[in-house]
């Protein structure tokens, strides 16, 4: 039971990776790189499961904190410090809030 | 005869089942869908549905005791940061001007709009 779910998490984090690798925006790559966050926090759990070791749930707790700061963290860097390139999709306004 | 620890076994198989195939519909999702604001909607599937079946799976899994205190805190927690997290990336994305090119409907609707805007 706990295997097939382990394999089916880790197929998703496949897809999520491939996502993030040609997403065409930023925010495609932060909201995959997100949910790879939250598939890692369940992977930890399922594998502390797998292995009958409890402890592994603290590391899934402390790996949810991180990936919410780190998402966040990420959009405050790109709000203030707008870096134009790699967005093909967003449009000439996208300097307008560098409020920095 | 039906002992409880086997309908608690069945019970967790099923949410695991279930969430993990929630989960596998989200990043789906993230393959399929058109462009970045539809797939707001597959993190999300990602973030509430999937992970709340398999924690619940792993909770009657380990049954009444510190494990499950563990897991509903990591629950908890994520049911609060994930929403939040996909919020703040749509929020930063309008704000950074993210055109919403709407491929599945027909384009002229838009165009029109927009003449309309510059006409005000």
């Amino acid at each position: 039971m706990f295997e097939v779910c382990l394999i089916v998490l880790l197929i998703c984090v496949i897809i999520l990776l491939w996502r993030v690798y040609i997403g065409p925006t930023l925010y495609d790559r932060v909201i995959a790189v997100n949910s790879i966050g939250t598939l890692a926090v369940l992977i930890i759990g399922v594998v502390g499961f797998l292995t009958e070791r409890p402890d592994f749930l603290d590391i899934a707790l402390l790996y949810a904190l991180i990936n919410f700061i780190g998402t966040i963290a990420v959009l405050k860097f790109f709000r203030y410090k707008m870096v134009d390139a790699g967005q093909k999709l967003t449009n000439e306004k996208s300097g307008v809030y560098d409020d920095s | 005869m039906m002992t409880v620890e086997l309908l608690l076994n069945i019970l967790s198989w099923a949410l695991i089942l279930l969430g993990s195939g929630l989960v596998l519909i989200g990043s789906f999702g993230f393959f399929r869908l058109p462009d970045f604001w539809s797939r707001l909607h597959a993190a999300s599937v990602i973030d509430s549905g999937g992970m709340i079946l398999i924690i619940l799976g792993m909770c009657f899994q380990a049954g009444l005791s510190l494990i499950t205190v563990k897991l509903l805190f990591i629950a908890i927690f994520l049911i609060i940061t994930g929403p939040t997290a996909t919020h703040a990336v749509a929020n930063a994305a309008l704000v950074s001007g993210l055109m919403i090119n709407d491929r599945s409907s027909n384009n002229k609707i838009r165009e029109e709009d927009l003449k309309i805007e510059k006409k005000e």
